[in-house]
């Protein structure tokens, strides 16, 4: 994408364009547009961002201390004075663990994609473009890690790195990698051998220069959509990490661990109890929504 | 090389008029078609030893089925594809070898493709996609920018319009024009067209071809023009050569092909061609079936199978390349060659029979 965005920016737009026609837009500023006009999608970015924002600026929002709890007040139901949204086992208010909890889960569960998007797509681009010999080597050993289902992988990967934000990132990587990669690599061999691919080889640029100019801009759309896909069912997966302990540690606030801490109180506080699996809900049904929104406003044809 | 050159130089004449543009020697490209677990792999002969030049300055037409190797070879002569063997000669320079390497011959040939729409990338402007080549090439933006607006004014359309739109709010026949002015802003000396106008209809290829005239005047260029169109090909080109199977089966020039073909095959293509005068419309099939799996062709002369002159001579002895009338128009049939044992090899005229 970013390529395509400089290319656009290079050409001059000239004193005499102006009044002969519409200025043409670009591919990117087509696919905003559209996405601007389904409201599922903006409702779903919407949401999003106060939830970043949330996150990003919990220190300031004048919270409670997450951490910080009291046997007399535990588990509060919703409304309680003071708590609106009650305590948890600890009786540490909600409100607090929730926002400061959307720190750790939105980075363990985007990061893990967001690295995935990066490896997968150069091990699918290269494998895809060069085709052959390289394709099958690089698609096969993908292959290896496909056959394993993604939970099982991942809590696999965590058990052996141990218990820890950084490994539980590193082993969701892993997970991801092989599908963005096989995604990438169908994407590319389909542009590959179209024909304004020849027509670059013929004119004498490099793989390099072709990959950047014609070929990046063609398979990133479709990658990025499948990968914003992903994040929720990372978003999930890391949760599940955290549940099973081999995530974060108490006492930090995950959304993950704080379902798992909170799980003996499910039968006296159900709602305060569901709470932290809401927000991981909410955040992965948008996330797959926008996803969807952006698919269908990147299919355009003619 | 230089950035600050305006454009790019078009590659020096060297042997003179006389040394044909390009030459092929025995150009073949075999594809391997996977076979099962224990099933022989079989190969696809898409070209086989296919031999030809086209002089500097004419147009030679190549024309045949779909699946007889047209668009293959010029793949090959592109450097798209690697040949298996074969030789492509560059103005009597060797391609690939000492004389002249792969880049520098793809600056002096350039290619049209069929599809317009699929041989420019959608997300790049009009513009960017002529530049492109030309950056490649080491000239600069601005440079290059000014060489694209310069040719999409050659080829017909207003720079102040079309340089910054994308392929899909163009239509079919401003997008080959595009094509063209793409193909031309390296300066090639050769352009192949693999039915360049084959996807446009009647009114817009007319102008193109018309165009394709023009543009060849002005830029000093030869034409490698492959179609499946024989009225097109017989207004565009100066020799013609049919293709059958991957094999070479006639060639000469346009009227002394188109009154004299010498092949079964190259016959029943003329007869097939379309006419507006209703007395001369074919009213029966001049052939009949399907081209042969190009994987097992048949043996001897590959067109016997169809052929109705065919005896059982052509299933045995695979003809030659033999003149028709002077050198220059040849054709691989036995009827034509002296002796060959075909019942009307016999009948031939005692002079060319001396021949």
């Amino acid at each position: 994408m970013d390529a395509h965005v400089n290319v656009t920016a290079m050409s001059e737009p000239g004193p005499a364009d102006a009044p002969v026609n519409r200025a043409s837009r670009g591919y990117w500023a087509n696919v905003a547009r559209r996405l601007s006009r389904d409201k599922t999608s903006m409702v779903c970015a919407a949401i999003l961002l106060l939830i970043f924002l949330a996150a990003i600026l919990a220190p300031w929002m004048g919270l409670a201390d997450p951490y910080k709890g009291s046997m007399i007040r535990r588990l509060r139901h919703l409304g309680a004075p003071g708590f609106p949204l009650g305590t948890d086992e600890l009786g540490r208010d909600m409100i607090a663990r929730l926002i400061y909890g959307g720190r750790l889960s939105l980075f363990i569960g985007m990061s893990p994609v967001v690295l995935a998007f990066v490896l997968g797509t150069s091990l699918g681009l290269v494998a895809g473009y060069a085709g052959g010999k390289v394709n099958t080597a690089i698609m096969r050993t993908v292959d290896v890690l496909f056959a394993f289902p993604s939970v099982l992988l991942a809590i696999a990967i965590s058990g052996v790195l141990g218990a820890g934000v950084l490994n539980s990132i590193v082993s969701l990587t892993i997970v991801f990698t092989p599908q963005i990669a096989r995604v990438a690599e169908s994407v590319t061999t389909g542009v590959r051998n179209m024909d304004f691919i020849h027509a670059a080889r013929a004119s004498g640029a490099g793989d390099f220069t072709i990959i950047r100019d014609h070929v990046l801009g063609n398979v990133l759309g479709p990658i990025f959509v499948y990968a914003t896909g992903l994040i929720s069912v990372s978003m999930i997966l890391a949760a599940g990490l955290s549940f099973l302990g081999l995530g974060v540690k108490p006492p930090e606030p995950e959304w993950g661990l704080m379902l798992n801490t909170l799980r003996t109180a499910i039968y006296t506080n159900p709602w305060v109890a569901a709470l932290p699996g809401a927000m991981i809900f909410m955040v992965s049904i948008c996330f797959n929504l926008l996803s969807d929104g952006l698919r269908s406003a990147m299919d355009i044809r003619n | 090389m230089d950035r600050n050159a305006a454009s790019l130089p078009q590659l020096e004449d060297l042997g003179g008029a006389a040394q044909p543009l390009l030459r092929v020697e025995h150009l073949t490209k075999h594809f391997p078609v996977a076979g099962g677990l224990l099933a022989k792999r079989r190969t696809v002969r898409a070209v086989d030893d296919v031999t030809f030049a086209v002089g500097k300055g004419e147009t030679l037409g190549i024309v045949g089925e779909s699946g007889c190797g047209k668009s293959t070879t010029a793949r090959v002569l592109m450097q798209l594809a690697p040949p298996d063997s074969g030789e492509i000669l560059f103005d009597g320079m060797l391609v690939g070898g000492r004389d002249m390497s792969i880049a520098e011959f793809r600056r002096g040939v350039q290619m049209v493709f069929q599809d317009s729409y699929a041989s420019l990338n959608p997300r790049l402007t009009v513009e960017q996609s002529i530049t492109f080549g030309l950056k490649a090439q080491g000239i600069s933006g601005a440079a290059a920018r000014k060489v694209a607006r310069d040719l999409l004014s050659k080829v017909g359309l207003r720079p102040e319009i079309f340089a910054e739109r994308y392929p899909h709010e163009i239509s079919g026949g401003q997008r080959q024009r595009v094509n063209i002015a793409r193909a031309l802003a390296l300066s090639p000396r050769l352009v192949i067209l693999d039915e360049a106008v084959s996807a446009l209809d009647k009114s817009v290829e007319a102008q193109v071809l018309n165009l394709l005239v023009d543009l060849k005047t002005e830029f000093g260029l030869t034409y490698l023009f492959i179609s499946h169109d024989l009225n097109v090909v017989r207004y565009m080109s100066d020799r013609v050569m049919v293709m059958y199977l991957g094999e070479v089966v006639e060639y000469g020039p346009v009227e002394s092909l188109w009154a004299r073909a010498a092949h079964p095959y190259t016959r029943a293509l003329l007869s097939a061609m379309p006419s507006i005068d209703p007395d001369r419309r074919t009213q029966t099939a001049p052939l009949a079936g399907d081209p042969p799996n190009p994987i097992d062709p048949p043996s001897g002369c590959r067109f016997h199978p169809r052929c109705p002159h065919a005896e059982p001579v052509c299933a045995q002895t695979k003809p030659p390349l033999f003149a028709v009338e002077d050198e220059a128009h040849r054709a691989a049939c036995l009827m034509i060659v002296p002796g060959s044992g075909h019942s009307a090899s016999a009948r031939l005229p005692s002079a060319m029979r001396d021949a």
